[in-house]
């Protein structure tokens, strides 16, 4: 097993590529995700807004 | 979609991780670091792809204005731009044990350079214009534009003397790698296909919903939280 992380010596350059690789990718996920969730609060708020203007 | 999708994608990575980082065997000449190209190549390939999709989809955009196609287009340019940094950064770290040196001016990593900026000059220019509908026009015609760089970025290896290593596996010979080694890097590559395809359908909903908010289909979705 130790020899798996050790990687012939290559530890360094291996493991951080498949940090940052890793790294990278997730946030090319999260990232619009949490935009999603941001637009569609904001548009639930504006409608909220809307409703009210026309009630008054 | 998009869970089966995602089920899809931890699958193949679980794959092409085990297969790439346990299963194959070492590198004759490189030892272990070998295992970078796991990412490395299909990183690589996919900024290439991305590209060629963002520049199709940019003049479909363009030519018959169809609105979709100006999502796709824009929607992929910074997951692209992800692609290509991952390609260069992952380069790097490889070059630096194998080659001795972090980073060359040579054709190969040049290229894919410029890449990156194209990717980087269209989104900032998207980004710059107000009205969405001519800054994807824009965007379309700076991509086309870019598609000129894909096969000097492919064939660089062949046409100037570089440090990069010629292709091993999209040649017409049979690839000159082992298919313990292969099969991997294959199914990584289709992993990370699977990946765009996930971060793409999550940027075009996006884009839709900020661009049609006053549509119908909008107020069913909210109505539905």
């Amino acid at each position: 097993m130790s020899d798996f992380w050790h990687m012939g010596g290559y530890a360094f350059y291996v493991w951080t590529s498949y940090g940052i690789g890793f790294l990278v990718l997730i946030i090319g996920l999260i990232k619009p995700l949490m935009l999603q969730k941001k637009i569609l609060r904001e548009l639930v708020l504006k409608r909220q807004r809307n409703q009210r203007v026309s009630k008054s | 979609m998009l869970p089966w999708l995602t089920a899809l994608l931890i699958v193949l990575l679980a794959y092409g991780l085990y297969g790439g980082l346990v299963m194959a065997p070492a590198d004759y000449q490189q030892g272990d670091s070998f295992r970078i190209i796991y990412i490395h190549v299909p990183s690589a390939w996919m900024s290439l792809f991305v590209y060629v999709v963002m520049a199709i989809s940019g003049a479909i955009g363009l030519i018959w204005h169809i609105k979709l196609a100006e999502i796709v287009s824009i929607s992929s340019a910074s997951i692209g731009a992800a692609f290509t940094f991952l390609a260069l950064i992952t380069g790097s770290l490889w070059g630096k044990p194998m080659w001795g040196t972090w980073w060359v001016w040579d054709a190969r990593l040049t290229s894919e350079l410029i890449l990156l900026f194209l990717y980087l000059g269209v989104i900032g220019l998207y980004g710059a214009i107000e009205d969405k509908r001519t800054a994807a026009r824009a965007v379309a015609i700076l991509a086309l534009v870019g598609v000129v760089n894909i096969p000097i970025i492919h064939y660089s290896v062949e046409w100037w003397n570089t440090l990069h290593q010629g292709a091993t596996v999209t040649k017409f010979d049979k690839p000159s790698i082992h298919p313990d080694m292969l099969i991997p890097l294959l199914v990584m590559a289709v992993a990370f296909k699977v990946y765009y395809g996930i971060a793409l359908l999550m940027r075009c909903r996006n884009e839709l919903l900020q661009r049609e908010q006053n549509n119908r289909w909008v107020d069913e979705i909210l109505e539905k939280l």
